[in-house]
């Protein structure tokens, strides 16, 4: 247990503003979050991830937001087990056609208002796997989107940036 | 040093199972099945790995009669293999005794078979009405819980239906196919040069070794020598994919145990790892790197300084953090004895990488069949023998250490010289062959050229292929609570399996 709490001692916070490629505006993003999202949904935004097919590299970065270095809790952002509580669909992609109806029935279940993202190059139009039997292409083939994040995969900094801007819509 | 050896047999269909058998007796693996067509015929090939060499067995089947022995009798990893043969292809295992499709789902209309030449893999398929026949279990008190497609957490979708008995799994059926994304078909429409993207993103995060395992099976078709520097860059950069991989699945087990200050940890560490990536190479996962050839990225005498300034970190903090690991009794609780399995059913189940090394395997294949510069390379595996979640932290903790070592061996030791050359377009009716341990485990793939010297076709076999099979029987008679734990501690990717 010493080794614990000596281990924490020493690593302090780690957490940092979020400075991405440009960092500008990126720097101030965390507090604009904030703000709308205490304005906007008291407090709490809910996110429900769907895979809709991706090759789990975008899944790498949303992870990464819940590390202690971006640690998107702090702006009252969490990420939810059930589309029911969701406020907002975090979508990666392609959709395949064998995801098609789950993530239909995923979206129906989510209640309105919502709001859709969808995240990175195959998720905005299929990517390098395109449009084929297997793959139907971007996530708006199927359910309508609001906003897109582009990357392969899109930096945790770009995902906070995409999130912002779909709520500030 | 052992030489590895490729050997190719052809036999008559007819004399398939016996090859089977015989490589049976001589305790040989069946590391991969698949199938191609060919003009006239179905090739059937079954690949089977024995000690250092691998055995690609061939038959032939008439299109007319599309159908071959099936080798589930002798081989119990057939039996999927078999199923996604069945369902892409149309070619019939006779014998096997559960043809249920796989991959393709119940609603593909019933004659698409997409790996087909005659199919046009562009064009979208319609949708029939079908059910899927589950496992049924009947009896008092028995329970079943489907959980999927769309998981609780940041996860792939894959669906799990358990059978219960109180808290105690009785049977676990796993249903995978929903990310398939025609990657085979995809590789054949794309041609050699962007098959290496695509082979980077097979599975997100073994972006490395499956690029490295394309590109050398590409490059292995034709007389071309990669410049040395190249290849030991690969190397660095599929130790590094190993790092950051382990560090972060060791902290998410811990998570899953709700020991999330570990997680907090290793998850720190790791993205120290990503960010030097990004700010050596561009780009966080190390993507699109590899090319056929070489590499695209040089690293800098500066970059190196930073790179060994960052292990001496790593190692210290690590260290700190196994140390913690180690002594904390109530994690040991849920670790310990947790999702066993045993050496015997991992030689059944021909399971590879962390898996099998954590149930007595000793399998590796930067040591029994080596890519250069591996062979230059004293690479230690670590063995556990337990077979549970612990064994299989513990396997990796070790890794991590192997690697940070054969990191620093790698940039003390890294010759000068270019970084790619051109290479050149394969010739016609050739083959190619390259297994590769990635992070995960060893990663095969297969290209054949045909009569035009285009990509016909490439076979992907990821060690989810293989793995995921195991972990039903792992999580036997475990309590659903700790299925989390066992599947995080296997971490099979969905996406590699899928395709």
């Amino acid at each position: 247990m010493i080794r614990t709490l000596f281990k924490i001692f020493r690593t302090g916070i780690v957490t940092e503003n979020v400075i991405g490629q440009d960092a500008d505006n990126i720097e101030v993003i965390g507090q604009k979050l904030s703000k709308l999202i205490k304005k906007r949904f008291k407090g709490s935004l809910r996110i429900r991830h769907i895979d809709a097919g991706s090759c789990n590299g975008c899944e790498l970065e949303i992870h990464a937001l819940n590390n202690p270095i971006y640690d998107i809790e702090r702006y009252g952002i969490h990420f939810t087990a059930s589309p029911r509580f969701a406020d907002l669909l975090l979508v990666t992609g392609p959709v395949s056609r064998n995801m098609e109806i789950a993530l239909k029935r995923t979206y129906a279940a989510t209640a309105t208002p919502k709001v859709v993202v969808a995240v990175g190059d195959c998720g905005c139009n299929g990517g390098i796997f395109g449009e084929s039997y297997a793959t139907l292409g971007g996530i708006d083939k199927v359910i309508p989107v609001d906003v897109i994040i582009k990357g392969c995969p899109p930096t945790p900094a770009a995902l906070l940036n995409g999130i912002l801007q779909a709520i500030a819509n | 040093m052992k030489k590895s050896q490729l050997t190719y047999i052809d036999v008559a269909l007819d004399k398939f199972a016996e090859i089977a058998e015989q490589m049976k007796k001589q305790s040989a693996t069946l590391a991969a099945e698949w199938a191609s067509e060919a003009n006239s015929c179905f090739e059937i090939y079954a690949c089977y790995r024995q000690n250092s060499n691998y055995n690609i067995v061939k038959t032939v089947c008439p299109k007319s009669n599309p159908e071959f022995p099936s080798l589930v009798g002798t081989y119990t990893v057939a039996n999927r293999f078999e199923r996604q043969i069945h369902s892409l292809f149309g070619i019939i295992p006779i014998g096997h005794p559960d043809l249920r499709p796989w991959i393709k789902f119940e609603d593909w209309p019933e004659e698409s078979y997409p790996l087909r030449k005659n199919v046009d893999g562009l064009k979208p398929l319609g949708r029939v009405a079908g059910e899927y026949a589950w496992i049924q279990s009947t009896g008092v008190g028995v329970c079943e819980i489907p959980v999927g497609p769309v998981h609780a957490g940041i996860i792939e979708p894959g669906h799990f239906r358990f059978h219960a008995v109180g808290e105690t799994i009785i049977n676990l059926e796993e249903r995978f196919g929903y990310t398939h994304k025609g990657i085979e078909k995809r590789f054949e429409t794309l041609g050699w040069e962007d098959g290496s993207r695509l082979a980077g993103r097979v599975s997100g995060d073994s972006t490395v070794a499956h690029a490295l395992a394309y590109c050398v099976a590409v490059e292995s078709m034709s007389d071309i020598n990669i410049p040395k520097r190249a290849s030991w860059i690969r190397a660095l950069f599929l130790e590094r994919e190993r790092i950051s991989n382990h560090l972060g699945d060791i902290g998410a087990i811990c998570n899953d145990a709700s020991f999330v200050f570990l997680f907090y940890q290793f998850m720190r560490l790791k993205e120290k790892l990503l960010r030097t990536n990004q700010q050596l190479w561009g780009h966080r996962f190390m993507m699109d790197l590899i090319i056929l050839g070489g590499v695209s990225v040089e690293v800098s005498i500066e970059g190196i300084d930073q790179i060994l300034s960052e292990l001496s970190m790593l190692e210290k903090e690590f260290e700190e953090l196994v140390k913690i690991y180690d002594g904390n009794p109530s994690l040991e609780e849920r670790v310990l004895t947790t999702g066993i399995l045993t050496k015997e059913q991992a030689k059944e189940f021909g399971v590879v990488g962390y898996v099998s090394r954590a149930s007595g395997g000793k399998m590796d294949c930067r040591v029994s069949y080596p890519i250069y510069p591996y062979d230059q390379i004293d690479v230690r595996i670590p063995t556990y023998i337990d077979g549970d979640v612990n064994a299989r932290i513990w396997v990796r903790v070790d890794e991590i250490r192997e690697s940070i070592r054969i990191i620093r061996f790698l940039l003390n030791e890294m010759p000068i010289g270019e970084l790619s050359v051109v290479c050149p377009k394969p010739e016609p009716n050739k083959t190619g062959f390259s297994a590769v341990e990635g992070w995960r485990g060893e990663t095969l793939y297969w290209v054949q050229s045909d009569e035009k010297g285009q990509l016909n076709r490439c076979m992907v076999r990821d060690p989810s292929s293989v793995n995921w099979l195991a972990l039903e029987k792992a999580v036997m008679n475990n309590i659903v609570a700790d299925f989390p734990l066992c599947n995080k501690s296997f971490n099979c990717s969905y996406s590699g399996h899928d395709l």
